[in-house]
């Protein structure tokens, strides 16, 4: 897992609730035993019509869409399908970010667990992300905060805070996954598993 | 201090406590994987030099990418692409590496995971149960935790047995009344999550309680938790009671004779203390629910089959009704339908196959209508083909066809054409979800069965032509439970 603790990118909106993990990767393209090779998946009935033809008004497919790091969704991002691979091919399509006022449970730890940070804001952050695609932000992972810049000409920087499991944290920070925690834990598990078994 | 049902699921099965730093450590006593979510966990496990901690905790069967024709005379099978054969090629061999049990094509138990699996008594109450898939919450019906978990998680699970997880909150859905006739499960949990809405459950996990409820059969109960996520909540659950302990009886993996009137003693004690506070608390009342069927492209657009489609309050919902070409302050009786689809781990269990029959025995599927019917396991394909149900649907026109996901996830080849409109009893009408392109209308077997015959969207209290009520709904029979 690659560590994220700073980043500052310009953003990419979606201005559609409950984007679910249907429209994120369609499960035509699931039965790949792979993590990798899923960039071309992300959001494909979004992004190519029935011929396999970009469409021209999909914000996903503009010139700067892959280099948009932070992806800025409506409510109920990642509902659905518990597939990894929505997460694989967000990261692979070039988003390290996603940010929504509310994320779907079983997106949101799958995301944390592979370095996608997902975060969620208040209503009014979320609303004014939403009218601003493209808006440059700078996100902190140490301090959980992150930067928006001003209204246009002068208005200074702002900020919000985001919360963030301090596991999931350090997890990001220090680019490791939980699997090494779990497995050093095993001496519990097996303490527990012998208590059961007695009892 | 009291306890909700949940809060004493999660206590029997901490292994360690969260703290600010970490989450808590859940111990797992079952976990069910398939073919889609678990090649890449294998995958890290193999790159990590690890094994299974708990082969005899892990059962497997095929269901997502499997053909659901039948074996041609040399025993060859249609796979959708070469992938999807690799992929359950992948699972085979996974699974003999680390001596999990698969339940392959030789099995008389392979079934869509969330059927095949309380069918074998492998789900009872008081367990925790993963998978890597979301509708695992079907298995809260029994009582147990039983939630959907990722790809990673799928490996931390076959690594430790142990998953790191913070303690969600709790909602309770109360259902009270009597269901008016005609009015299944599956009306019911639709009902519900348009009335709470498709993300309430977010960070939640929703005990689903009331006489309503209680008066459910098994069958019915794991239609509704297996749509908890369709709320937002990752686990439904539901109390163990007499119908609980009734329907795991002689199963293959419930314990038999002396031992297993003890357990059930253990089970029927597992239920929110009566003063058990939850951090959410839901009432529905049975009566006002009709049979209901979807109009939008999330299971939380929809309405009383006779109710008009309300117009749209924002531009997601605009959206979502041009892409289902709906027209609003209309009912949707009448508009004109492609496919039906009887199946998924929702609506494809005997029972819902009765009702179906039921109203399909001596009608047609109508001209122009392609009617697919796809039993949720092997166990479920027997017992109806012992009834004549297979029969029932071949006559009337639709295709019967084996065990599998099928047109619920379309990953099999089974789906419904661009542009098309189903009516289906699956779980997601979400754009594209049966095929690129395609539309879906979410309602119960009966409702489904209703629009085959009609050729659009039909109220099975009122099929055309035929003014009288006269559809007989038999009252839920139990599966023989079989070894
Ligand atoms: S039937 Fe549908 S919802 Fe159920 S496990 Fe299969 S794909 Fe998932």
């Amino acid at each position: 897992m690659k560590p994220l603790r700073q980043l500052s990118s310009k953003t990419l909106v979606l201005d559609q609730d409950n984007i679910d993990t249907d429209q994120i990767i369609p499960a035509r393209f699931l039965t790949t035993t792979s993590r990798d090779g899923l960039a071309a998946a992300a959001f494909a009935d979004w992004r190519f019509d029935e011929q396999g033809r970009p469409k021209a008004d999909s914000p996903l497919n503009a010139p700067t869409a892959q280099t948009c790091e932070i992806l800025v969704a409506g409510d109920n991002f990642g509902c659905g399908s518990s597939r990894e691979h929505a997460v694989w091919a967000l990261m692979q399509f070039g988003f390290r970010v996603v940010i929504s006022a509310k994320i779907a449970d079983i997106f949101r730890a799958n995301a944390l667990k592979n370095g996608l940070l997902a975060i969620e804001v208040d209503r009014d952050t979320q609303r004014w992300l939403l009218a601003h695609p493209g808006a440059e932000l700078n996100i902190d992972v140490t301090e959980c905060r992150l930067d928006l810049p001003g209204n246009g000409a002068g208005t200074e920087l702002w900020s919000v805070t985001f919360e963030l499991d301090p596991f999931a944290r350090t997890c990001l920070l220090e680019g490791v996954d939980a699997l090494g925690y779990l497995l050093a834990q095993s001496d519990a598990i097996a303490e527990f598993e012998q208590r059961r078994e007695a009892a | 201090m009291s306890q909700t049902l949940f809060d004493k699921l999660w206590n029997a099965h901490i292994v360690q406590a969260e703290t600010e730093q970490a989450p808590a450590l859940l111990y797992v006593d079952l976990h069910l994987i398939h073919e889609v979510t678990s090649p890449q966990a294998f995958a890290e496990l193999a790159a990590r030099g690890l094994k299974v901690r708990c082969p005899e905790r892990t059962v497997a069967t095929m269901d997502h990418s499997t053909p659901t024709w039948a074996a041609d005379l040399q025993g060859q099978r249609r796979y959708a692409s070469e992938q999807a054969w690799e992929q359950v090629r992948t699972l085979m061999e996974n699974c003999d590496r680390h001596g999990i049990t698969l339940h392959d094509w030789d099995s008389p138990n392979r079934g869509v995971v969330h059927v095949m699996a309380p069918e074998l008594g492998l789900t009872r109450p008081g367990m925790t149960i993963v998978c890597g898939d979301s509708h695992t919450s079907t298995h809260g019906a029994f009582g147990a935790l039983a939630f959907g978990i990722g790809t990673s998680e799928v490996g931390h699970v076959l690594a430790s047995q142990c998953l790191l997880q913070r303690k969600p909150k709790t909602m309770r859905i109360r259902v009270e009344g009597e269901l008016g006739p005609g009015v299944t499960a599956k009306d019911l949990v639709l009902h519900v999550i348009g009335k709470v809405g498709v993300d309430a459950g977010t960070g939640h996990v929703i005990e689903f309680a009331g006489s309503a409820i209680r008066a459910l059969d098994m069958e019915g109960r794991m239609t509704v938790c297996n749509m908890a996520i369709e709320a937002g909540a990752r686990a439904g659950l539901i109390a163990p009671d007499q119908t609980t302990v009734d329907w795991l009886r002689g199963r293959a993996h419930c314990p038999q004779g002396e031992a297993f009137e003890r357990a059930a003693v253990e089970w029927l004690a597992l239920a929110s203390d009566t003063d058990a506070r939850f951090d959410r608390d839901v009432l529905v009342e049975a009566d006002e629910i009709a049979p209901s069927i979807t109009y939008g492209t999330h299971p939380g657009m929809v309405v009383a089959i006779d109710q008009a489609v309300p117009h749209a309050a924002d531009a997601t919902a605009a959206r979502a009704l041009d892409y289902m070409q709906v027209e609003p302050g209309k009912p949707l009786l009448g508009r004109k339908i492609d496919v039906v689809f009887v199946g998924s781990c929702t609506n494809a269990r005997l029972g819902d196959l009765r009702s179906a029959a039921e109203i399909m025995r001596g009608r047609r599927v109508a001209q122009g209508v392609r009617m697919l019917v796809v039993p949720g396991s092997e166990q479920v394909r027997k017992a109806a083909e012992a009834e004549g149900l297979d029969q029932v649907f071949r006559d009337a026109g639709a295709e019967w066809r084996e065990p599998g996901c099928s047109m619920c996830i379309a990953m099999n080849g089974d789906r419904v054409a661009p542009g098309q409109t189903a009516v289906s009893t699956s779980n997601r009408n979400f754009e594209g979800r049966q095929g690129p392109g395609s539309r879906t209308f979410l309602a119960s077997p009966a409702t489904a069965a209703a629009c085959a015959v009609a050729g659009h969207i039909a109220d099975p209290r009122r099929l055309d032509g035929e003014p009288e009520v006269h559809i007989h709904f038999p009252a839920p029979r139990h599966m023989e439970a079989r070894p």
